[in-house]
């Protein structure tokens, strides 16, 4: 049976003796804690093989675990509990319930590929933390995170205009995720901006966030990228065996 | 000193049409004072930013596809992109074409059912504005055009990540000397230093200010900005020259947050290296967009006589 490391020394899983006597000799203290014994009978065996039908989970199996990601990771530093190397491991051996305890942080991940930089196997780990949010909300193991909220607002206005107006993604990223648009940060900053600049930027910002700034002659391009998004979300699921659940 | 971007094709992107637009208006006046000439991309579309890849990278492959095919079909070689989001991934869909089939096939498809020419792999290079400068008047030459030297003026450089990372898809960069470094870069130092700068020893120099959670993950964002903030201020820099619009804006953003929010005032000021460049070049602080940031350096720059 493997090892689960950080699983294996949780408070819940060491028994703690006040006195104890092996073999006649007394050794309470410090040689009286043990990790209790388990065996695990709940590995999802088609755990990697669908987080590697996500995009950017290609190369999970490539892994060796040396560490490399988790040891450059950005988030990490600031958490230790971000731990792409950890999440790795389990997606492997297909240890789900220990990859749920963290499935509220994963998707923090801000795609700055310190990991991709230092793994020695490509794996792409920051690819393979983003499939990772995408399976967790797939399977609807989480809500939809606000990054994701972010990533669609955003690539909605592009597959449509062929641009994006920053004003205009705010705006619908505030709406979409039920946030106030008064944040007091954002209306000093605006109001601080809006005294300095120059009146005729002012309208011309004011007029993109009315008329939508786009790419001409971008309808048959905005077509073909639908379909293509459509054809891959169908894909996604059905790597997932999400249709068939879904049927039953 | 080469002609070799004398002449390039520009792609400004999305954010310097928005919140970049003090580094589209610097960058061009910059080109301007060096003699050099920026042709827009006709009709280019957004290159999806952070975001697109998200949803799938190949589509991201797509978009960048079809810049590069119409600097091709405008006969320029050479794409010259200021943003390091749409550098990052002008470059990133240059490798995926030539060396992965399936970006190959996505790109080739979508371009059909667009109706537009499908990108040739190989035919167009992208550079940023870094390596545009460097490369096309170097130090010595922009040394010789120096009117207001940034002398006195103690800058920490900031690369942010995607303009180093992944080190694959910029093959011209880790070439020993001369080259661009992924590690430790050193463009904007170099040229900063030729304008009359002090370059600080800044560590974080390619470290994430958190860009791609702005607002999705706000607290985070904060943290990493106020490290690269208050670190900056520990290496003696009043200044932190960026070169992407991501970055400026977020450390512009979060800086007032991290006060708002967290209680924690820094003052040093955030300035594109386009900005001071010009300023060193003679132009005024109006001139280079110094009044759309939002961190308010005319104080600093007026003691130091610049502006
Ligand atoms: S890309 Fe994500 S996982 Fe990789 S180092 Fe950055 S924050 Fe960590
Ligand atoms: S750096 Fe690469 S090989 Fe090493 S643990 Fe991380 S993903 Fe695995």
């Amino acid at each position: 049976m493997p090892i689960h490391e950080k699983s294996l020394i949780r408070p819940e899983n060491l028994v703690t003796h006040e006195h104890l006597e092996i073999d006649g000799v007394d050794v309470s203290g410090h040689w009286s804690t043990f990790i209790t014994s388990r065996a695990i009978t709940d590995y999802n065996e088609q755990m990697q093989e669908e987080i590697a039908a996500l995009p950017g989970g290609e190369f999970i199996h490539r892994c060796w675990q040396c560490g490399s990601c988790t040891n450059a990771c950005t988030i990490n530093a600031v958490n230790p509990d971000f731990n792409p190397r950890y999440w790795i491991y389990l997606i492997r051996m297909g240890f789900e319930s220990e990859l749920l305890r963290d499935k509220d942080i994963i998707w923090q991940c801000v795609s700055c590929n310190k990991c991709t930089y230092a793994c020695p196997r490509d794996v792409s780990p920051e690819g393979v933390m983003k499939a990772t949010a995408h399976w967790l909300e797939l399977k609807g193991y989480t809500e939809k995170k606000p990054s994701t909220a972010f990533d669609e607002v955003f690539s909605e206005q592009v597959f449509a205009t062929g641009k994006i107006e920053e004003g205009r993604v705010l705006r619908q990223f505030f709406a979409r995720t039920g946030q106030s648009l008064s944040q007091g940060w954002l209306v000093e900053l605006i109001r601080s901006l809006a005294s300095r600049l120059p009146v005729g930027l002012l309208v011309k910002l004011g007029l993109a966030s009315v008329i939508r700034p786009r790419t001409r002659g971008w309808r048959g391009a905005s077509l073909a990228i639908d379909e293509y998004v459509r054809e891959c979300e169908a894909a996604a699921r059905k790597a997932l065996r999400l249709d068939v659940q879904g049927a039953e | 000193m080469s002609d070799k971007h004398k002449q390039v094709a520009y792609y400004p992107g999305c954010a310097l049409e928005g919140t970049g637009h003090a580094y589209n208006r610097s960058t061009k006046e910059v080109g301007k004072a060096l003699g050099l000439d920026l042709v827009e991309l006709k009709n280019w579309n957004c290159c999806g930013a952070m975001e697109v890849k998200n949803i799938d990278p190949k589509l991201q492959t797509y978009l960048s596809a079809r810049n590069l095919s119409i600097a091709d079909a405008m006969g320029f070689d050479t794409v010259m992109a200021p943003c390091n989001g749409c550098y990052h991934n002008l470059k990133k869909a240059e490798y995926d074409l030539a060396k992965d089939p399936p970006s190959r096939e996505v790109t080739d498809r979508l371009s059909r059912k667009a109706g537009h020419a499908t990108y040739e792999a190989g035919k167009v290079t992208t550079i940023h504005a870094l390596d545009w400068i460097k490369e096309s008047v170097g130090e010595q030459g922009l040394k010789a055009r120096v009117k207001n030297s940034l002398k006195g003026l103690k800058v920490a450089n900031y690369y942010g990540c995607m303009y180093t990372r992944p080190r694959h898809i910029f093959p011209e960069k880790d070439k020993g000397p001369g080259s661009e470094s992924t590690s430790k870069p050193h463009f904007m130092d170099d040229l900063l230093a030729a304008a009359g700068a002090e370059n600080v020893e800044y560590p974080l120099k390619t470290a994430c200010c958190g860009g791609a959670h702005t607002l999705s993950d706000s607290d985070t964002s904060t943290k990493l900005v106020l490290n690269l903030l208050t670190t900056a201020e520990a290496c003696g820099a009043d200044v932190i020259a960026t070169e992407c619009p991501t970055c400026h804006t977020g450390l512009e953003m979060h800086q007032v947050r991290a006060e708002k929010v967290f209680g924690r005032k820094t003052s040093v000021k955030i300035l594109y290296f386009t900005q001071l460049l010009g300023m060193a070049l003679g132009l005024s602080a109006r001139r280079v967009g110094v009044q759309e940031n939002f961190s308010d350096s005319t104080g600093l720059l007026r003691a130091r006589g610049l502006g």
